[in-house]
């Protein structure tokens, strides 16, 4: 029982660490710009059918990650310039037609381009085993998913909280107008803003491409959880993000790990057997309606 | 528009409607008679959701719940032996009712951008609860025996659901239209404008919006009853977020807060994925182009090129 809460716990913060990947974006761009992207999750999903093609052309799953990487930073970039840009002064009625209308294109481009059928991405050869870890074994690629999940979490943690770049950021989420009145080019500084969080968006993708499949609408459940993360944490807020996401992480996983066995211990199993992945699948979203009942603007309002 | 100009052409305009499936069947295109049927589902699902967020102001995201409750009830009743549309519809208005009290009152502390979301949270517990219970079919969603009974007439037929549904379409927006113009719906209109103006004059600013939230929600229900009707099918798909966006999108592409807003962006989305899909395998790209078209030159919606808001 131990063994299968840590091993669970593990796979929790896995899981939780990914979502902050994707979450950090979501959540400057709805914190600095008001902007609701919907298409955020497509770029996940352009960046795990990107990493997933470099792969197997260049055998190696560190180039894949890297050209996947810098490949929807560049794509990021451009969408940014060419259309999301006009639409920030614009209702959030229009951002989520505009951006839902991206995800339509996204979706077919990608079939157009891989067809229907999901992408085999397999991990690189010698972390495809298990290795022994306090008496147990646990997958190792899934150690360095934490491993890569946890230095990037903190070094953009390092980069928002400790650098002249990430007080502007931080400015901007809190008080756009005031920090463009101060000389910040929110501009130019969200375009790069935007770049990096479609960067960590593709590195998100590729690594969790070997354990979900690479496959069209891979980008539409994920993105609703990210949205559950930034809510819970409070909009434009990154360490709220960085809460939210393990938060998130570890009570789905725990939840659908754990809670058929502790309900069969109180009730009937039939009903336990019923209600059990019932409860354990709504549970974030219970977590997230509960938060926002007690705090409106979530755990860390980034707006003052 | 003058006001007799407009009596007039809607006249036609439902004239046209009601004569259709004759048409239809004198030419031999039957099929059509069903699509036609779907078209008026759904322009009755977006124009609910567009009394919510077009006359309340309130961007709901989770509309989905109460369209595939309304679905799921009949489907239940139909598995539990109830056939009678007489008993069945009501109940799943009557459920979804209560759905829309339960979330809106907790929802409705919110607002703003945490409004969409805990809507949006909201329709996937519903979404989550009903595909995990085996009762309800789970993923492969729960199959109609037969079309509900709604004696004298028979749905059996195709062209009578057609008709049952044009009815209720135009009862419905008879109806929205009857409340835009009462107490009632001049306070939403002060709502929306000045929240806190509204509140200082006295009115009970929660009650109102509930009370809207509750009305768009229900019809919404009784959309999806007829959907399951048609398709023989509740199926998860109604309850997934994706189909919230899609109302939402057609209520905006449509035109918010335009009396034929729902109608015209629920005919307009699934009569071009029905003409794109005879020429091209890949029709959502095109719509995709063709909604953001429309969000970045005409941010109002079609309705909005004709003017007249109400």
């Amino acid at each position: 029982m131990t063994q299968l809460v840590i091993e669970q716990a593990l796979n929790g913060l896995q899981f939780g660490l990914m979502l902050f990947l994707l979450a950090a974006g979501l959540t400057l761009v709805f914190g600095i710009m008001d902007m609701i992207n919907l298409s955020h999750g497509s770029l996940y999903m352009g960046g795990a059918y990107l990493g997933a093609a470099a792969t197997h052309a260049s055998g190696s799953f560190l180039i894949g990650m890297l050209t996947s990487m810098a490949g929807m930073a560049v794509i990021g970039v451009l969408l940014e310039i060419t259309l999301l840009r006009k639409l920030y002064q614009r209702d959030h009625l229009v951002q989520v037609l505009a951006t839902f209308a991206l995800i339509l294109i996204a979706n077919e481009v990608v079939r157009m381009l891989w067809g229907s059928k999901p992408l085999m991405l397999n991990p690189p050869a010698n972390l495809a085993g298990p290795v022994e870890l306090l008496g147990f074994s646990y997958p190792a690629y899934r150690l360095l998913i934490i491993a890569v999940g946890i230095t990037v979490a903190g070094l953009l943690y390092l980069l928002v909280t400790r650098t002249r770049t990430g007080m502007w950021v931080r400015a901007g989420a809190s008080n756009r107008e005031m920090a463009e009145v101060l000389g910040i080019n929110v501009r130019r500084l969200f375009t790069g803003v935007f770049a990096l969080g479609a960067a960590l968006c593709a590195l998100a993708g590729i690594l969790l491409g070997p354990l979900l499949a690479v496959q069209v609408g891979m980008g539409e459940s994920i993105l609703i959880l990210s949205f559950v993360v930034i809510v819970i944490g409070g909009i434009g807020s990154i360490r709220g993000a960085l809460i939210g996401s393990l938060l998130v992480g570890s009570v789905d996983t725990l939840g659908r790990a754990l809670l058929p066995t502790l309900l069969r211990s109180v009730t009937a199993p039939e009903i336990a057997r019923q209600l059990g992945p019932a409860i354990a699948s709504i549970l974030i979203y219970l977590l997230m309606a509960g938060i926002l009942f007690w705090r409106p603007q979530g755990l860390f309002p980034a707006r003052g | 528009m003058k006001r007799s100009r407009r009596i007039v052409l809607e006249a036609c305009l439902l004239l046209a409607a009601i004569v259709l499936p004759l048409i239809l069947q004198a030419l031999g295109e039957d099929f059509y008679i069903s699509f036609a049927t779907r078209l008026l589902i759904f322009a009755l699902a977006a124009t609910s959701l567009n009394f919510i967020v077009g006359y309340g102001g309130m961007v709901a995201f989770g509309h989905a719940a109460f369209f595939g409750l309304g679905a799921y009830v009949v489907a239940f009743l139909m598995v539990a032996g109830v056939t009678s549309a007489w008993i069945a519809w009501p109940v799943a208005l009557g459920v979804t009712a209560l759905a829309a009290i339960v979330i809106g009152a907790i929802s409705l502390r919110t607002r703003g951008v945490y409004f969409i979301m805990i809507t949006l949270a909201f329709a996937q517990m519903i979404y989550y609860s009903i595909i995990s219970l085996q009762v309800a079919g789970g993923d492969d969603g729960l199959p109609l025996i037969q079309r509900s009974t709604l004696s004298p007439f028979d749905l059996a037929d195709d062209t009578t659901l057609y008709w049952t549904t044009l009815s209720l379409l135009a009862a419905c927006l008879h109806a929205l239209q009857h409340i835009s113009h009462s107490r009632f719906g001049r306070a939403l209109a002060g709502l929306r404008q000045n929240e806190v103006r509204m509140e200082a004059l006295g009115y009970p600013v929660f009650r109102l919006k509930l009370v809207c939230f509750v009305v768009g929600s229900t019809i919404g229900g009784l959309a999806g009853a007829l959907l399951a009707n048609q398709n023989g099918l509740a199926s998860p798909s109604l309850l997934y977020w994706t189909q919230s966006g899609m109302l939402l999108v057609m209520v905006i592409l449509g035109g918010v807060g335009y009396r034929y807003g729902g109608v015209v962006g629920a005919i307009t989305l699934l009569g071009l994925e029905e003409v794109l899909g005879r020429f091209t395998e890949y029709s959502h790209f095109f719509i995709g182009l063709v909604l953001l078209a429309i969000a970045l030159f005409s941010p109002g919606g079609l309705a909005s090129l004709r003017g007249q808001r109400q």
